[in-house]
């Protein structure tokens, strides 16, 4: 692929978000960004309906103290939904603890997702079976994973590109520097997708940067960078699609801001009420990425009232079976302390593993005495 | 796997080379055998490294497997991470001790972690070279003892040579690992020479008895243990028959070694240049009174440097432990009151 240079013109991006749908699901005239497929819409629109049902369904186990906490993505489902649908098989998503959704659209089982809040382990399901990091708590660090991967792949010569998501918040850490310097060094085929929702816990985005925009970062680094409504999920399909087959051709690293927001508080320990109004809150309901997408595919009679019932349905009965499952109290093997701290347990591990039963063996016993 | 007398290959036999030189013939024969080892790092590829060590690697083995990175600890090991999740065996060097910091959340966040994370899902087959310790005039910030930070943090194996054949065997090791490696390098031992032979080598975590003795037992690693030595042939001299362990590998432990020894000994004394309170040799010396209690015939000591930020270079003599200091310990450990117990039994 010829070398397009990188001239700050054409690092410079756009103001006014991409947008393919208007807040009424209206379709936004102008945009140069090809409209998904119908079958493509279909289906995000399914995936969104699922998305939000799981989303809502690990909140209410919160409460019902299944799950140790939850940071709900509730209003970020385009951005969630639309990065994942996006990927190739062959791709990487390296997500956050907020992108349970996104993890979820890559085909992870739920429950398994669910294992790090349930507190069961750190992280339940195999990265490599689905192509799915574990879900990263230090911000920004996991966006040098992401570089290290796909420069790997570049040098083993494989077609894959590696998708890391990241907060507004995360953008001022030092490894989102180090993470694009090298990305652009390196011409490492990765996309760097920033969910902008606004606030970093109650942090507002005023109080986090000075720059014009989150995406104005890019041109820093030699990245080329470009805004998106993240709450139209056409237009993050499309987009973040767009990067990835930029990237897989070796044009090196795409920065994308999408602009959204988060509906919920930070986690159910968190009060948003503390730093944020409740007409922040309703006009951003008001620009609803399902509602968005239901009202442009009704409107243009791709969907009907017993198609979204059934999906409801769907929905529904999803989330009572992950209801289900996660209602059981799970057993738990302590010698699995020891076991995958190295590739064999040392002699002072295995010293430590017999300490630990022997005092479960005594306890068991005292208990029995008593 | 290959045999250590294969380890050996490219070291003539009988000729001496300095640690530089064992290390930089440790890479290259890695980066020969296996196709999945890179070396990156800062000034590592043009220029061989600050310290040579990479020295003609780049040329030999090519820009991809050997090559500068921008100039950022966190993303040099960050990004390892990444490659090795994808299959690679990264081999970074933090150009000296204190100028790692900056990928300490990398290396305790993740390194350390990921592998039990995922239930050992993911391997993290990483050797993160570090040159550390003083000795050489380095001004602040290049003279650092770190060890303790990395010992500290389940994970992580350490390790760290005191001699050059010990650098070439340990780094060789390492680079075959399945966990990920801290390979701390004496910067003061760079130029020491060693002469190469076939010797057998001991597994990654295994102590060396370097010399062996029946009155007291030094315990020392990397740019501690030729003091230990010398200090061992100065108390000979007086009459001493001291023995002294190199331990290798800080992480893991070989407890086998260094209580089979003290147990022998009854006496011992940790040497180190780090810092003493919460230094290494404060696990050494709990170690051994868990383990060797009823064989002390005194306190386990340590000799290590002040609870001060490393000195400048004028004054980092009085700071590093000395032969001097090493033998005054030594006269502290209650030989006469064992001699009065013994005689006074007799």
């Amino acid at each position: 692929m010829a070398t397009i240079p990188m001239t700050p013109e054409r690092l410079l991006p756009r103001q006014a978000p991409a947008t393919l749908l208007d807040a009424a699901g209206r379709l936004v005239p102008g945009e140069d960004l090809g409209m998904p497929d119908d079958d493509v819409l279909l289906a995000l629109y399914r995936m969104m309906v699922l998305g939000r049902r799981f989303d809502a369904q690990a909140t209410a186990l919160t409460k019902q103290g299944r799950l140790a906490v939850y940071p709900s993505a509730h209003g970020q489902e385009a951005c969630q939904i639309g990065a994942a649908a996006a990927l190739r098989p062959q791709d990487w998503l390296f997500p956050t603890y907020r992108d349970s959704m996104a993890v979820t659209a890559r085909g992870v089982d739920p429950v398994q997702v669910l294992t790090l809040l349930r507190g069961d382990w750190h992280s339940g399901y195999d990265p490599y079976e689905h192509r799915v990091a574990p879900q990263c708590t230090p911000l920004a660090t996991n966006m040098l994973h992401a570089v290290g991967l796909a420069r790997a792949a570049v040098i083993k010569g494989e077609d894959t590109v590696a998708l890391v998501m990241l907060g507004d918040g995360a953008t001022s850490e030092g490894d989102t520097h180090a993470a694009l310097n090298f990305a652009a060094v390196w011409k490492s085929p990765v996309v760097f997708l920033i969910q902008n929702n606004g606030y970093a816990i109650s942090v507002p985005l005023s109080k986090q940067t000075a720059a014009p925009s989150l995406a104005c970062k890019g041109i820093g680094y030699g990245v080329p960078a470009t805004v998106v409504d993240g709450n139209d999920v056409a237009a993050v399909y499309a987009v973040v699609r767009r990067a990835v087959t930029s990237a897989a051709a070796g044009a090196g690293p795409v920065l994308i801001e999408a602009l959204t927001y988060r509906v919920e508080a930070h986690t159910n320990a968190d009060d948003a009420s503390r730093y944020r109004s409740r007409d922040e809150v309703d006009s951003w309901l008001a620009r609803d990425p399902v509602t968005r997408l239901r009202e442009h595919l009704s409107r243009r009679g791709l969907l009907d009232e017993a198609a979204i019932a059934t999906l409801a349905a769907e929905a529904e009965a999803a989330a009572a079976a992950l209801r289900r499952r996660m209602n059981t109290d799970t057993s738990h093997d302590p010698d699995e302390l020891f076991r995958y701290v190295y590739a064999k347990p040392t002699p002072e591990l295995c010293r430590q593993q017999r300490e630990l039963a022997a005092e479960l063996a005594s306890s068991r016993q005292a208990g029995g005495e008593g | 796997m290959t045999t250590l007398a294969e380890h050996y290959r490219g070291l003539a036999a009988g000729s001496a080379v300095t640690m530089v030189s064992a290390l930089n013939q440790a890479l290259s024969d890695a980066l020969s055998e296996d196709d999945s080892v890179l070396v990156f790092g800062e000034d590592v590829g043009t220029l061989g490294g600050v310290f040579r060590v990479t020295d003609g690697l780049a040329g030999a083995f090519g820009e991809t497997r050997v090559f500068d990175t921008p100039l950022a600890e966190s993303g040099i090991v960050g990004t390892a991470i990444g490659m090795a999740m994808n299959g690679l065996r990264p081999v970074v060097e933090m150009q000296f001790d204190a100028f790692a910091y900056p990928a300490f959340e990398q290396i305790t966040s993740h390194l350390a972690k990921l592998r039990n994370r995922t239930r050992g899902l993911v391997e993290l087959p990483i050797v993160i070279r570090i040159p550390y310790g003083g000795g050489i005039g380095g001004v602040e910030h290049h003279c650092d003892s770190s060890e303790a930070y990395y010992t500290h943090t389940p994970g992580l194996r350490v390790v760290t040579p005191g001699t050059p054949a010990d650098a070439y065997v340990l780094l060789r090791q390492a680079i075959t690992c399945p966990d990920p490696v801290i390979f701390l390098e004496p910067k003061r031992r760079y130029w020491s020479k060693e002469i190469i032979s076939g010797q057998a080598g001991l597994p990654m975590d295994r102590a060396l008895v370097r010399r062996p003795g029946s009155d007291v037992t030094l315990i020392a690693y990397g740019g501690a243990l030729a003091t230990a030595l010398e200090a061992a042939e100065a108390a000979a001299e007086e009459g001493r028959s001291v023995e002294v362990i190199d331990l290798r590998s800080l992480s893991p432990f070989d407890d086998e070694t260094v209580t089979a020894s003290v147990r022998r000994t009854g006496r011992a004394i940790v040497v180190h240049e780090a810092s003493r309170f919460c230094g290494y040799g404060a696990e050494v010396a709990a170690r051994l009174s868990e383990q060797c209690f009823h064989y002390l015939e005194a306190p386990v000591l340590r000799v290590a440097g002040f609870d001060i930020p490393y000195p400048p270079p004028s004054l980092e003599n009085y700071h590093l432990p000395s032969v001097d200091r090493i033998l005054d310990a030594m006269d502290r450990l209650q030989w006469q009151e064992t001699g009065a117990l013994a005689e006074a039994a007799g």
